[in-house]
């Protein structure tokens, strides 16, 4: 179309935003050559979503300038940038979820005023594209059916229909199973023999070494580092996005599992709508191990966590725990399960783990609030409740330690700490915990990381539920693979690599053979 | 008992049409994203203007642009408070619905002096019947000619009108741009916003269709329907048509057929008025005209399943900061 001859797709120079007193991007320059992977990693909140924000229109910058293929360009709003050629796949998907892929790819795009004329030359225009880059897609399925990774091409294909040069994916793997986000690479790949410029945003080093060229980290709001991917490796990247030295491997001693303290047998739940969400999941759970629970996001493992803890009631199977059956017909709700001392961080802690406009001493009782401690004969007493959420939030170095801030108005990580804190202080035998670190950063992490190992080490029960293979790998000591609702292979952490994880967590895992789905 | 079912049947068309038209715009509203229990007070406002416009100016079309004019207004202030000010949409509608049930009497007594009412409208300042070609001289042919000359024909041009937006309806929201967006941004306005499409202009030419449609609805009661206009003539009709709305899960010719049998009982409660039921005796002139509102519970409790609206609607549409 251009002359296309500029080495350089899009250039920043100089761009700052500020929200209120938060700085979120510091006068940033940035260049991206031509028909290359730009990876952008940097931890939560260092601002890379608010930088791809700019570009694509939906804040303006405050100073700075962009440029596209060496023009300078004004983005106020989406239209602007997609009239520049820059397409963005949003971390959540930008889709209408009951139109089919082809509506969606026309929508904004229409063609006219009467979409019959439209959707059949798009009809044509997407059978192309999708040959062309092999994306593999029945344009007149329904969003709503379809697997998460196809959705995410859906995605793709609307940017490379409003003919994007510049493709911008935002964490784009953080919903794939390995083998959907290897396809998804090798689509990018493609993308990129034809001309495509791609900006990849992550906070997974893996992929960035694997699928870019170059390399730009951010940190606070801040640009500090690029770097051409094959002349760097993970530990500098990781220096460079937290800015000291952090351990990737979490530092722990090989378990000493002692007695079962929960068994569960045959549990299976239903949901509102009748679909069967567990399927005679079974499991035993021992003093001082971690059991990781692995799985794409979506396979069962938030009703089992739900079921176990006592929140929603099982259709059948039995609990064994703390000396109690617990049955469909004698079942146990939350706070009974607490008082046999069963701890559970929530998956969603803004959901279910605090009322996040609660200011951080009372979320820190929340579950425990009729307990003595923190009651008189009427009223409750605070002083008290202040004094131990003080105590926690030295001890936990949550930031900025103040019991009197709404928990909305902590970070996700301290919020994540008020939440643990909350719960491993009541000194449970069994935590069932469950994304200990989703939206948490990189320093919070580690300390998270290791307050669960020195919970294990104390001899208390762990299961762990996570999306992050990663965080399973690091912490577990037995793994079990969760898929469609019912548990499809157990391997020790010593045993396990990635691979035949993620084979188990797509379900394509045939022992013995091994072969690729 | 044929020409009792043809009158019925004829009776059923009268009624249906303020609650398909009041139906249709709540559809295209309710599409969007923006609930709509302001259909009453729209209709009811629509037929003030209608009525106070035509009597002062003689004119039944005169009517019908001030009935659209007002209910455009209304609907225009829904839009304001639930898009550009994000507020309650029910609220919002509850206080449209109760500001004209007292304005428009309040309004009508000061400029009227008939206790409320607006006066009786006559000649050109009401929507006549339009008698098909040949209706008369076909009258006499067996059932056809019953058919054509009573039910087709020898309704006023609201009533074809509204028959006639069904299609049209249908039309826009799933065959044209405007349609895509419109459903579009009541499942998922992110969607359309990272599309380069503004989510308010799309909800604000919702809303003036909305606007439009129950102006139209208002009109038909006051100046077609009837001669004038009565305190709180709309009497729950534009309840009525979202209840049809819902039961026809935002689907035009769904909700049509629902207009239609809420109409149909309507008619049915009327004609039973003081007939005695073989078996069962002359039933009570309440026990018929309540018989509408149980089946719509009836119905809406039970019969036709989960009915799942637009995703987003009722939410406010906030821009995320990522």
């Amino acid at each position: 179309m251009t002359q296309q001859t500029h080495p350089y797709s899009i250039e920043l120079e100089g761009i700052s935003k500020r929200f209120g007193a938060v700085q979120a991007n510091k006068n940033i320059d940035l260049q991206v050559p031509t028909g290359t992977i730009h990876g952008i990693i940097g931890e939560n909140g260092a601002g890379k979503s608010t930088l791809m924000s700019i570009i694509y229109g939906f804040y303006e910058a405050d100073s700075g300038s962009i440029s596209i293929d060496g023009q300078q360009v004004a983005i106020r709003n989406s239209q602007d940038a997609i009239n520049v050629g820059i397409g963005m796949v949003h971390q959540h998907f930008m889709l209408v979820e009951n139109f089919s892929v082809l509506e969606n790819v026309i929508l904004g795009a229409e063609g006219g005023a009467v979409l019959k004329q439209g959707m059949d030359a798009a009809r044509e225009e997407l059978k192309r594209l999708e040959q062309e880059y092999s994306l593999d897609i029945d344009v007149d399925a329904i969003v709503e059916d379809l697997p998460v990774g196809l959705q995410q091409r859906v995605e793709i294909l609307k940017a490379l229909y409003r003919g994007a040069k510049i493709l911008i994916l935002d964490e784009p793997t953080g919903v794939l199973t390995p083998q959907e986000a290897d396809h998804l690479f090798r689509i990018l790949k493609s993308l990129k023999e034809q001309g495509v410029t791609v900006i990849l945003i992550t906070h997974k080093l893996r992929e960035i070494l694997a699928s870019t060229d170059n390399v730009s980290v951010m940190r606070q709001g801040e640009m500090v580092a690029h770097r051409e991917t094959s002349k760097t490796d993970k530990e500098e990247l990781a220096e460079l996005m937290v800015g000291k030295k952090v351990r990737l491997k979490v530092n722990k001693d090989e378990a000493k599992p002692e007695q079962t303290v929960l068994s569960a047998k045959d549990l299976s739940f239903f949901d509102g709508q009748g679909v069967e969400r567990l399927k005679k999941v079974s499991l035993e759970l021992k003093a001082g191990e971690i059991l990781g629970i692995a799985g794409v996001s979506g396979n069962g493992q938030s009703e089992l966590l739900n079921v176990l803890s006592g929140i929603t009631p099982m259709a059948s199977g039995e609990i064994q725990f703390a000396g109690q059956t617990i049955t469909a017909s004698e079942p146990k709700n939350a706070a009974q399960m607490r008082d046999l001392k069963m701890a559970h961080v929530p998956e969603d802690r803004h959901k279910m783990g605090l009322v996040t406009g609660f200011e951080a001493y009372e979320a820190a009782v929340l579950g425990y609030h009729d307990s003595e401690a923190y009651n008189g004969s009427v009223l409750m007493k605070r002083s008290a409740m202040l004094e131990e959420c003080n105590e926690r939030m030295a001890a936990w170095d949550v930031r900025p330690p103040n019991p009197h801030l709404k928990t909305a108005n902590f970070s996700g990580g301290n919020q994540q700490k008020i939440v643990i804190a909350r719960e491993v202080e009541q000194n449970p035998n069994v935590l069932l915990i469950g994304q200990p670190t989703r939206g948490v950063d990189i320093g919070a992490i580690e300390n998270i990381h290791e307050q669960i190992v020195k919970l294990r080490d104390a001899g208390k029960a762990i299961l762990l539920v996570s999306v992050e293979l990663d965080e399973i790998m690091a912490l577990s000591d037995r793994i079990i693979v969760m898929f469609d609702g019912a548990v499809v292979g157990e391997v020790s952490a010593n045993e396990a690599d990635e691979r035949t994880l993620g084979l188990m967590m797509a379900n394509a895992w045939n022992e013995g053979q091994g072969a690729q789905a | 008992m044929f020409e009792t079912l043809i009158l019925i049947l004829d009776a059923t068309l009268r009624v249906s049409t303020p609650l398909i038209l009041a139906a249709l715009a709540g559809l295209f509203s309710e599409r969007s994203g923006i609930v709509d229990i302001g259909l009453e007070g729209k209709m009811l406002a629509g037929a003030f203007a209608a009525a106070a416009a035509a009597a002062v100016f003689g004119s039944a079309w005169i009517g019908l642009l001030f009935a659209i004019a007002a209910s455009v207004s209304l609907a225009l202030i829904h839009g304001f408070a639930c898009i550009t000010h994000r507020g309650d949409h029910i609220v919002s509608g509850v206080a449209i619905n109760t500001i004209v049930a007292g304005l428009t009497v309040t309004l009508g007594l000061d400029w009227f002096d008939q206790g409320g009412q607006t006066p009786s409208l006559t000649g050109d300042a009401r929507f006549t019947p339009i008698t098909f070609p040949f209706a008369d001289q076909l009258a006499d042919v067996p059932v056809i000619g019953l058919i054509y000359s009573e039910l087709l024909s020898g309704h006023n041009i609201l009533v074809y009108l509204a028959f006639a937006m069904v299609p049209l309806t249908y039309w826009i929201v799933f065959k044209t741009r405007f349609g895509l967006r419109l459903r579009a941004v009541g499942e998922n306005p992110h969607a359309v916003d990272t599309a380069g499409i503004s989510v308010a202009l799309v909800r604000y030419r919702a809303v003036i269709i909305c606007g439009i449609l129950c102006g139209l609805a208002g009109a038909y009661l006051s100046t077609a329907h009837n001669a004038g206009f009565l305190k709180d003539m709309s009497a729950g009709k534009g309840y009525m048509a979202l209840a049809a709305l819902i039961f026809g899960k935002w689907r035009p010719v769904p909700v049509l057929c629902a207009c239609l049998l809420f109409g149909f009982l309507d008619a049915l409660a009327v004609r039973l008025q003081g007939v005695s039921l073989p078996g069962i005796g002359e039933v009570p002139v309440q026990a018929i005209e309540v018989l509408p509102y149980v089946l719509t519970v009836l119905l809406l409790a039970g019969f036709i399943g989960k009915a799942v609206g637009p995703k987003a609607i009722g939410k406010p549409y906030v821009k995320e900061r990522a």
